[in-house]
């Protein structure tokens, strides 16, 4: 695709590059001021607010780390992501997997439930939600809140598990099949290995939306010492209003895992971006 | 992208069927948990807002008394056309930008030789960030007195744009718009541009040939092509405006500061549900959260049909 004849196109390119890099510079440049003033002290930003940092200073992190809690929401915050990721992405590729080999109108029904989950505003039941919690003994409990992500999580990972579970060759299942494997064998040893790309997508997609989210744990955490990241920046920044430097600090802590998972996976990310359009 | 293709070889799979019982008990896990925690609590939520309530205790039984609260009463007469009226500001604004900076930027990623993946990843990165954290940061950064916003405006000699913009009701909502489009961005570029790389080449070196211009080519072409991405990103456009809590919520607070310029709807739901003091907060609040519901929902239902109906048109 990308071998095209561009001589039209040749001589504007050095124009199209600056409006790139221009709008480049746009997007990321209030990340970049987030991360270089929480190297510096508010003192310097208020005499200079647009300097470099310059000695820079650790001192804002110290601070958000260890005075302001952020230590104990960032474990809390990597405990409920990835257990409720892991959790939605097994129920998910097991339901997956029955949607597209299973024949009958009661499964077809079933995943349409489901995908009307991908439109449905599910946070405005958090009354109820919070009551069935509470009569579980589950509010202000990590666990109540890993299941509610993991429900949640449930629609996006089946629509896309289930696509690839359908393009699937169905040749192997029944070679394996005639060799005497149960269902189970045959959807742990020759299934899962060959979806694990969608597995991929799905895991990655799921873990920005569930370390972003501050709504659920906002309502359903009462105890301070159960928040997760998002929420704790909220009582964060009444504390510590005009200690701007620990403020970026704090906002750069609850980043840099999506920043780096982003690195990383791309592609995941840039696939489950653009699974939507198929729907 | 790629199901689509692999939708066709569907039925193939007739071949292996999965055992009915073996299937059931597949999906048990995930039937159980979403059925519990998400179908289950949508449908008491409505029948949350048909009762009065005294505190955590469902009282009587209220019909429509909750709704026609919401349009009567005060605050809730006053709060809630004006907050709807922003989510629609939202959306407007979100939806101008995106189909012009958006779609324009999209376009010129379209070929592009070289780092075309480092641009989009530059552009996605804020759509990634938590919106509550993106809120945070532009209201330090536009701070008026340490912000660099207002700085760089002085810097280059705008002195008279470095205003308070959270801190004015006229222009605090403009800004939330503002932010909101920015962050979103990334999305519509990814998602046209994955719509762009799936329209054949074929055509536009046809165009060419036959001396049609970029422009013509991008009106009479990739455009009408664009129409199916268009549609969905304005769907989902659509939903995340009328969702829209995060970024306001970081900005004006709960209340929508300042005076109110910057609530939304779903702040006003939160509101009434945890912060009123009324007693029939549950219903009167689920009577929000249901309007709400039906409005994100049905919309969204009418303009994906309307779009397929569109699409068939098209092609």
């Amino acid at each position: 695709m990308s071998k095209q004849p561009r001589s039209r196109w040749g001589h504007r390119r050095s124009w199209v590059y600056v409006l790139l890099w221009a709008y480049a510079a746009f997007a990321i440049a209030p990340l970049l001021v987030m991360v270089l003033n929480s190297l510096r002290t508010t003192r310097d930003m208020a005499l200079d607010p647009l300097g470099l940092p310059w000695p820079p200073t650790g001192q804002s992190y110290l601070k958000a780390w260890i005075t302001a809690s952020f230590d104990t929401y960032f474990v809390n915050s990597i405990f409920v992501t990835v257990t409720s990721v892991l959790l939605s992405t097994v129920v998910s590729l097991l339901a997956a997997y029955a949607f597209a080999r299973a024949k009958s109108r009661f499964f077809a029904a079933l995943e349409a439930i489901f995908m009307s989950g991908l439109m449905l505003p599910v946070y405005l039941a958090i009354l109820p939600i919070f009551f069935l919690l509470d009569s579980m003994g589950l509010v202000s409990s990590l666990t109540g809140l890993i299941a509610v992500y993991a429900a949640l999580g449930i629609p996006f990972s089946t629509f896309i598990l289930a696509a690839f579970f359908r393009s699937a060759p169905v040749d192997l299942e029944e070679a394996a099949r005639l060799d005497g494997a149960g269902p189970v064998k045959i959807f742990l040893y020759v299934m899962l290995p060959l979806v694990r790309p969608a597995v991929a997508t799905v895991i990655v997609f799921r873990f920005v939306p569930v370390w972003n989210d501050f709504f659920y744990p906002l309502i359903l955490i009462r105890d301070a010492s159960k928040r997760t990241i998002p929420v704790g920046i909220t009582s964060f920044f009444g504390e510590y209003q005009t200690d701007y430097a620990t403020l970026f600090a704090g906002l750069t802590i609850a980043t840099i895992p999506l920043i780096a998972i982003f690195l990383v996976a791309t592609k995941q990310i840039v696939t489950g971006l653009t699974a939507g359009m198929s729907k | 992208m790629s199901h689509r293709r692999q939708s066709k070889r569907r039925p193939r799979s007739s071949g292996a069927a999965l055992p009915t019982r073996t299937a059931l008990l597949f999906v048990a896990p995930a039937t159980a948990l979403f059925a519990v925690l998400v179908l289950y609590p949508l449908a008491t939520a409505l029948s949350y807002s048909f009762f009065s309530w005294r505190g955590i205790v469902r009282d009587s039984w209220a019909g429509f008394d909750n709704y026609v609260a919401l349009f009567t009463q005060l605050p809730y007469r006053n709060d809630l056309p004006r907050a709807f009226w922003h989510n629609l500001m939202l959306f407007a604004g979100a939806m101008v930008f995106q189909n012009t900076v958006g779609l324009g930027l999209a376009q010129l990623l379209h070929r592009l030789p070289r780092f075309k993946r480092l641009f989009q990843t530059i552009y996605t990165m804020p759509y990634l960030v938590s919106p509550l954290v993106i809120g945070y940061l532009w209201s330090l950064l536009l701070s008026p007195l340490f912000g660099s916003v207002n700085a760089m405006f002085k810097a280059v000699g705008l002195d008279s744009w470095a205003l308070p913009w959270l801190g004015d009701p006229k222009t605090a909502i403009w800004a939330i718009v503002f932010i909101n489009s920015w962050q979103w961005i990334g999305f519509p570029v990814l998602l046209y541009g994955a719509a762009m790389g799936g329209i054949t080449d074929d055509l536009e070196e046809a165009a060419a040939l036959d001396g049609a211009s970029a422009w013509q080519r991008f009106t009479r072409i990739t455009f009408p092509l664009l129409t199916p991405a268009i549609g969905t990103v304005t769907v989902l456009t659509f939903i995340g405006a009328m969702e829209a809590f995060a970024i306001p919520y970081a900005i004006g607070g709960s209340q929508g500061n300042p005076a109110k310029a910057t609530d939304v709807l779903s702040l006003l739901f939160y509101r009434t549900a945890f912060q009123s003091g009324s007693t029939n907060s549950n219903g009167i609040s689920s009577a929000v959260a249901m309007l709400l519901f039906l409005f994100i929902f049905g919309v969204a239902v009418v303009m994906t049909r309307l779009m397929r109906r569109w699409e068939r048109r098209l092609t």
